[in-house]
C-alpha cells in the first residue's frame, strides 16, 4: 500500500483525523526550511505539503505571496525542492505532497519531474492552476501513475463537475473550505459540512480541508467531517512573525503539537 | 451591423479554448465554474440578434464609431515611402480602443445578471474604459492598478475616480499590469458569486482571448470597409501595437484570409539586450501566465521576469495566446522599439500631423514609419492608433523639454 493509503488507514484505526502541513520550501533559508520541516515531522505532523515557490501566486494571500518571495530571494528552486524532499523523506515516512504552480514544473519539464519526484521519495503532486481539463497534458508525459495527482474541489464546483474530478483523482482530494485565496481568516463549519457531504456522495476518496484554518478549534470543527485538515498560512505566519527567533524550528514544533491534539476526535 | 461572429468552431480557439498548443483555462478550481458560465453566456449571448443590436448602437452612439481613417499625408512623405493610414481609435470615446471591448463585457455582465465589475489596468486606459462602461450601466467597479503605474498614469486615476470606480494601489512585485493581474485575479476567487472579472486583452484564461477578440474586430472590419472605399482595395500591411495584444488583434482579424501583411510591435524598453524590454514574442518562451499558455518572459526556473516599457499598456511579462499562434504560423511578424524610438515618433506625429498619440501607439507609428520607407508609393500600411497621448504628458515630461 503507498503512503498516503496507509496514512488514511492509520488514522481510521487511530480515530484521528490527518493534520496537513504546508510549509514553502526554503523559507527563510534552504537550511532553516529543513530544520522547520524536520521539526513539524517529529511533531506529529501525518502529511507534508511542501511548497515550490512561483513569482506570481495567483491563489495565494498575502502571508503565503510574501513566504514565496523571501524563498526565492533564498535561492529555492524546483532541483532543490527535490532535494529537499530526498533529505526529508529520510527522516520520515510520512507523505510528502510537492504543491506548486504549472509554470515551474513546466519549465522543469513535466517528463523529468515525474522521475525526479519520485526518485527522491514524493508521494504526490498538487498543481493549484491545473485543473482537470488542463491535466493530461502534464500526466500524458508521465512514464507511469505512481505520483498521485492531487486533486482541488472547491465550493463553488457544482455536483456534476465534483464527479468528472473524482474520477481521475487518486490518493485524497482537497477541498477548498471558501472561495477566496490562501491565509483568508475564518471558516463556516457549517458550509464546510455541507460540502463534505456532497462531496462524499460521490467518492470514497479520503476529504481534506483547507483554507482559512488557522486555530486549534477551527481543525477541532472541521475534524468533525472531514479526513484530513490541511494548514498553510497559519505555519508562515509563525515563520514570518519569528524570522529572528532563537528557535525556529521549535516554535513550529509547538504549533504542529497544537493542532495535532485537535485532530484527536473519539470517533 | 458591425460584425461580430459568434465562436467559429472550424477557427480556433478548439472547443477547449487552445490555440493550438496556447491558450486554455490554467486556473484553480475555484474559477473554472465561472468561466465555464462565462463560456456559455457568451456563446448564447453573441449570437443573440437582441444582444447585438444593443452592442451596435452602444458602439455606435456613446463610442462614437466607426472611427475615421485618416491618411497621413505629411508623416507618410517623411518616411518616404508608402502611404500610412491611421485607424484613429484615439477618437473613439475614453481615448482608446479599450471601450470596444468594455462596452462588450459590461454588457455580458448585465445580461448574465453581474452587478459588480473589476478590472486591471497599465496605462489606466482600460480601466477608464471600465469605469465609464460600468457608471453607464450602473454598475459597482473596483480597478487594479500598479502603484508604479498610478504614479506614472496620474490622470486617469483621477478619471476613474470621478466616473466612480474605487482604485485599488498594488504594491506587489514591480506595482505594475502583471502585479494588477494578479491581484484581480485573487480578488475575483473570492468575489467570484456576483462579479464579473472585465480582462482588458486578449490574455487571461478561456474565453477571454476570443471574447476580446471579437469585441475588438470591429477595428479591422471597419478599417477594411474604409480603405476599400478610399483606395478601392486591400491595404499591404496592417501595424499595431502589442501589450496583451487586443488592438494588434482587433486589427487583425478580420484581414485573417487576405494576402495583407500583419507587424506585431512589441515594447523593446531600453533595448532587448539590455534585459529591460517587454518583448514578449520576441524574446520570450513558452511558459504559463494569468490563465492562459502563452510566450512569457521568464527565467530558465519558470519564474517570471519583470517586464520595461516607458508605455504603462505594453509594460506587461505576457501576451495573447493567439499571437503566440500567429507567431509560430508566421501569420504575423512580431518587431520591437525602444523607448528613444517611441519617443522620437510621439513628437514625430505630434508635429507632423497634429495628432498626440498614446506611448503604446507610438511603438507602432515607428515601426511603420520603418516599414513605410522601404515600400513602394503606391503600398498602403494602415497602423492602429490605438489611443491618444493625453495621458502621458507627465512621463514625457520627463524626457524632453516642454517648458520652454
Ligand atoms: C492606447 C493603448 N494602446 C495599446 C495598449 C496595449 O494593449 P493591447 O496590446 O491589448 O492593445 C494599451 C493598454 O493599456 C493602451 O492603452
Amino acid at each position: 500500500m503507498n503512503r498516503i493509503d496507509n496514512t488514511f488507514e492509520k488514522m481510521k484505526e487511530k480515530g484521528e483525523k490527518a493534520l496537513v502541513g504546508f510549509v514553502s520550501a526554503g523559507d527563510p533559508g534552504y537550511e532553516d526550511s529543513l530544520a522547520i520541516v524536520t521539526a513539524m515531522c517529529k511533531a506529529g505532523l501525518d502529511i507534508l505539503e511542501l511548497g515550490i515557490p512561483f513569482s506570481d501566486p495567483t491563489a495565494d494571500g498575502p502571508v503565503i505571496q510574501r513566504s514565496s518571495q523571501r524563498a526565492l530571494k533564498a535561492g529555492m528552486n524546483v532541483s532543490k525542492a527535490l532535494t529537499m524532499t530526498q533529505k526529508i523523506r529520510g527522516i520520515t515516512d510520512i507523505p510528502i505532497i510537492l504543491f506548486s504552480y504549472y509554470n515551474p514544473i513546466l519549465a522543469y519539464g513535466n517528463a523529468q519531474f515525474y522521475k525526479d519526484a519520485l526518485e527522491n521519495g514524493a508521494d504526490g503532486l498538487l498543481v493549484v492552476d491545473l485543473p482537470t481539463e488542463e491535466s493530461a497534458e502534464m500526466t500524458d508525459e508521465w512514464a507511469g501513475s505512481e505520483l498521485s495527482l492531487v486533486r482541488l474541489i472547491a465550493p463553488t464546483t457544482p455536483v456534476n463537475r465534483m464527479r468528472m474530478i473524482t474520477q481521475e483523482a487518486s490518493g485524497f482530494l482537497y477541498l477548498i473550505s471558501k472561495t477566496g485565496v490562501t491565509g483568508s481568516d475564518g471558516i463556516d463549519t457549517a458550509d464546510i459540512e455541507t460540502h463534505v457531504k456532497i462531496l462524499r456522495s460521490v467518492t470514497a476518496l479520503p476529504i481534506c480541508v483547507g483554507f482559512g484554518i488557522s486555530t486549534a478549534d477551527h481543525v477541532k470543527a472541521v475534524a468533525a467531517a472531514a479526513d484530513g485538515i490541511v494548514i498553510g498560512s497559519a505555519f508562515e505566519r509563525t515563520i514570518e512573525e519569528n524570522l529572528q527567533h532563537p528557535d525556529l524550528p521549535g516554535l513550529l514544533e509547538e504549533k504542529v503539537r497544537g493542532f495535532k491534539a485537535a485532530t484527536r476526535i473519539s470517533p | 451591423m458591425y460584425g461580430i461572429d459568434a465562436l467559429d468552431q472550424k477557427q480556433y480557439p478548439d472547443q477547449r479554448g487552445h490555440f493550438g498548443p496556447y491558450g486554455g483555462r490554467y486556473v484553480g478550481e475555484t474559477l473554472m465554474p465561472a468561466l465555464l458560465e462565462l463560456e456559455e453566456a457568451y456563446r448564447k449571448n453573441i449570437a443573440d440578434p437582441d444582444f447585438q443590436k444593443e452592442l451596435h448602437d452602444l458602439l455606435r452612439d456613446y463610442t462614437g464609431r466607426p472611427t475615421p481613417l485618416f491618411h497621413a499625408k505629411t508623416l507618410s512623405e517623411k518616411a518616404g515611402g508608402a502611404a500610412i493610414w491611421l485607424k484613429r481609435e484615439d477618437l473613439a470615446h475614453t481615448g482608446a480602443h479599450k471601450i470596444n471591448n468594455t462596452l462588450g463585457q459590461t454588457l455580458m455582465a448585465k445580461w448574465m445578471g453581474k452587478k459588480k465589475v473589476i478590472a486591471e489596468t497599465g496605462a489606466g486606459q482600460h480601466g477608464v474604459a471600465t469605469a465609464t462602461t460600468a457608471a453607464l450601466f450602473g454598475m459597482e467597479c473596483k480597478v487594479f492598478m500598479g502603484t508604479e503605474d498610478i504614479e506614472r498614469q496620474a490622470p486617469n486615476v483621477r478619471r476613474m475616480r470621478l466616473l466612480g470606480a474605487e482604485v485599488v494601489p498594488v504594491s506587489s512585485g514591480t506595482g505594475t499590469l502583471k502585479d494588477a493581474m494578479n491581484e484581480a485575479m485573487r480578488y475575483w476567487v473570492g468575489a467570484v458569486a456576483d462579479t464579473f472579472y472585465v480582462i482588458g486583452s486578449v490574455a487571461g484564461p478561456h474565453p477571454y482571448p476570443a471574447m476580446v477578440r471579437d469585441f475588438q474586430r470591429v477595428i479591422g472590419d471597419e478599417a477594411r470597409d474604409q480603405v476599400q472605399a478610399f483606395a478601392g482595395r486591400l491595404p499591404d500591411m496592417l501595424i499595431a501595437c502589442v501589450g496583451g495584444g487586443s488592438n494588434a488583434m482587433g486589427l487583425f482579424y478580420p484581414f485573417l484570409n487576405d494576402p495583407v501583411e500583419m507587424v506585431g510591435v512589441e515594447a523593446a524598453g531600453r533595448g532587448i539586450e539590455t534585459g529591460k524590454h517587454a518583448a514578449t514574442l520576441s524574446a520570450g518562451t513558452v511558459g504559463v501566465l494569468h490563465g492562459a499558455k502563452s510566450y512569457v518572459l521568464q527565467d530558465d526556473e519558470g519564474q517570471i521576469l519583470e517586464a520595461h516599457s516607458i508605455s504603462a499598456g505594453l509594460d506587461y511579462p505576457g501576451v495573447g495566446p493567439e499571437h503566440s499562434q500567429f507567431k509560430d504560423f508566421k501569420r504575423a511578424r512580431y518587431m520591437s522599439i525602444t523607448d528613444d524610438q517611441a519617443l522620437e515618433a510621439f513628437q514625430t506625429l505630434s508635429r507632423l500631423e497634429g495628432i498626440i498619440p498614446a506611448l503604446e501607439s507610438s511603438h507602432a507609428l515607428a515601426q511603420a514609419m520603418i516599414e513605410a520607407g522601404k515600400m513602394a508609393p503606391n503600398k498602403i500600411i494602415v497602423v492602429n492608433l490605438s489611443g491618444r497621448g493625453d495621458k502621458d504628458m507627465g512621463i514625457v515630461g520627463k524626457h524632453i523639454n516642454l517648458e520652454s
